[in-house]
């Protein structure tokens, strides 16, 4: 019983990772970018609701403001920092977004102070009672809300236009250019579906543990990626799995082992995964070429 | 060695004991406050981690985002064994080298041991494995009974003072030095410069990868060691993710592949902090936003991989005068 009241507990902290590693794979996907802010957009989606939260809005208006929010910021970010280094060395890339997510810890910091704000309860928590199992409102409510969102961006970019166009710049930038496909207009999108995911995750996040706090992106942003790269990054099913794993793998450790060495189990993990297989679970060996 | 060499040497050396001396007898005229000679330890003790992290990020080619992780297992290492050693009474002198080196070469091993399945990636997957084992480090140090756990390791002798980090750091700087400008040094830069160009010329690059991430650890290793025992007491929350992204960001702000560029610029990041009190809160912005913009208009940071030589200054009276009469002649050829 305890055994599935933890399976239920990591169900609900994976799906967030799940939602989180969406956004992580789905930028690295297409620009082949680890992009360190990502868990800072998370951040910065729980405050947004904390916001509009705090101003009396209904639940719905809450995610909406703050996805929103979110997005726009993402294609800001991408638009100001990572588009003029689009064709330098990685390295300089990543110390960017390196750059970019401390500057947005530290912006939240200077703006919302570093005291842990109390999230107002949107959504009453009601345990529903199944025998001794007891299974929070909240945790089924993140768990639909999360797979709903991973149904609907699977939908969208197996079905539609736009998502075609993702995948064909995520494939080869130039060929995709010179199909017609604006890259730019595509990154952009991509940037603001992912952003507005970790806002989700933010939420919540937010709701789950009833705080926000300026540091709150980066452990959740770091377990998130390495979701993505235990599924294999760039693969947008891998990071969903990736998630739900970790999701478990976090709560049972805390459950059965200790809940202070969780963190280290999880980067052991990671660790092991790109010594076996660097790929992840789903990815293909790509041959390097000369 | 040649003439040459030896000459730059000489110069190099009278000028660094010229700065000691001159640092010196401020302090002893108290110009210079006891504050502000905490403050150049700590100086030291940046351009130590930093310049060893340097021959990772800027000579080597591979953004490592652990190295706080190696300052802390030189931090505790070196720590311990000072401890273990407190009744002997040793000179401090002695009892620093000893700890110090016994630290570092901790520090070398864990960073060899890592970096055994680390190196094998390339690009962002090694700078991820490098954060993962700098959080693990960092996990293990917070949890184990030896280290202090979370409350901290105290009663450390206060054995390291401006004089001994000073010369450790000359040390450091000129062994580094020495290092990149040897055999295996080029072998090193060619890694950086084409990985597939430098296996095929006959590079054995997992093993040159492998020495330069062991040294640079060991010598992170030294300046934990160092800050140790000027601070008397760790913290294993001092050595964090943050800690990883400030000894970067000296790098890549001073020049990724210049040594006397992280110098400089670990002299400017840990001094201008103190000036900035005021803005205390903003400090870690501006950084940030500085890195960000440094990306994108200078990417390759202050210095570049070009050296700062005094050399270059003294040799040649009529420097400037070299200077436009270059410029003129290149004018003239196009």
């Amino acid at each position: 019983m305890v055994l599935i009241q933890q399976l239920i507990n990591g169900l609900q902290v994976g799906s967030i990772y799940a939602v989180i590693a969406l956004g992580y794979t789905m930028v690295y996907g297409i620009i082949k970018l680890i992009n360190f802010a990502h868990g800072e957009v998370m951040m910065m989606g729980a405050y947004f609701a904390f916001i509009a939260a705090s101003a009396g809005m209904p639940v719905w208006a809450v995610f909406a403001i703050s996805m929103i929010l979110s997005a726009l910021m993402g294609v800001f970010i991408e638009s100001v920092a990572y588009r003029p280094l689009r064709n330098a060395p990685r390295i300089s890339a990543l110390i960017t977004a390196i750059g970019v997510s401390l500057f947005l810890q530290n912006l939240a910091l200077v703006v919302f102070k570093a005291d842990p704000k109390v999230m107002p309860t949107i959504i009453e928590n009601q345990p529903i009672i199944f025998g001794s199992l007891r299974i929070s409102n909240i945790t089924i409510i993140t768990f639909v809300v999360s797979v709903v969102f991973m149904i609907l961006l699977t939908v969208f970019i197996n079905k539609t236009k736009p998502g075609k166009a993702m995948r064909a710049v995520s494939e080869d930038k130039e060929a995709a250019m010179l199909m017609g496909i604006n890259v730019n207009q595509t990154i952009s999108l991509t940037f603001a579906i992912g952003s507005a995911l970790a806002a989700l995750g933010g939420i919540l996040y937010g709701i789950a543990y009833t705080q926000v706090f300026p540091t709150l992106g980066l452990l959740p942003g770091l377990k998130a990626f390495v979701a993505a790269v235990l599924g294999g990054i760039g693969i947008i099913p891998g990071a969903m799995i990736g998630g739900f794993i970790m999701g478990f793998v976090e709560t049972l450790t805390k459950a059965y082992i200790s809940g202070s060495w969780s963190d280290a189990i999880v980067f052991g993990i990671l660790i092991v995964v790109l010594s076996v297989k660097p790929t992840g679970i789903l990815g293909k060996n790509i041959r390097e070429k000369v | 060695m040649t003439d040459k060499n030896k000459k730059v040497y000489l110069i190099n050396l009278i000028t660094v004991i010229l700065v000691f001396v001159f640092l010196t007898i401020l302090m002893k005229l108290e110009v210079i406050s006891n504050y502000y000679q905490g403050l150049l330890v700590f100086i030291c003790i940046n351009i130590i981690v930093a310049s060893s992290l340097n021959l990772t990020v800027g000579f080597l080619g591979q953004l490592a985002l652990g190295h706080a992780g190696f300052m802390a297992v030189g931090a505790y290492g070196a720590a311990m064994i000072s401890i273990a050693m407190r009744d002997m009474a040793l000179f401090p002198v002695l009892q620093l080298s000893i700890s110090l080196i016994g630290g570092g070469m901790l520090a070398g091993i864990i960073g060899y041991l890592i970096g055994l399945p680390a190196l094998r990636l390339r690009g962002d997957y090694l700078s991820i494995i490098t954060l993962g084992f700098g959080e693990i480090i960092r996990v293990v140090i917070n949890n184990l009974k030896i280290t202090g756990g979370a409350q901290g390791l105290s009663g450390i002798p206060k054995i390291a003072n401006f004089t001994n980090s000073y010369w450790i750091t000359v040390i450091v700087i000129t062994i580094l030095f020495a290092l990149t400008h040897s055999r295996q040094g080029r072998a090193i830069l060619s890694i950086r410069e084409d990985e597939i160009a430098a296996e095929a010329v006959g590079i054995d690059t997992t093993k040159y990868k492998a020495i330069g991430f062991t040294i640079s650890a060991f010598f992170a290793g030294i300046g934990g060691g160092l800050f140790a025992h000027y601070l008397a007491y760790l913290d294993p929350g001092t050595f964090n993710f943050m800690k990883s992204v400030e000894i970067v960001v000296i790098v890549v702000l001073g020049g990724m592949g210049s040594l006397t560029g992280t110098i400089f610029a670990a002299i400017v990041l840990t001094i201008l902090p103190e000036f900035l009190r005021q803005f205390a809160d903003f400090r870690l912005l501006i950084y940030s936003f500085a890195l960000i913009l440094m990306m994108i208009f200078r990417p390759q940071g202050i210095f570049g991989t070009s050296e700062f030589s005094l050399n270059g200054f003294l040799s040649k009276p009529g420097f400037f005068r070299n200077r436009i009469g270059k410029g003129d002649s290149k004018g003239g050829k196009s």
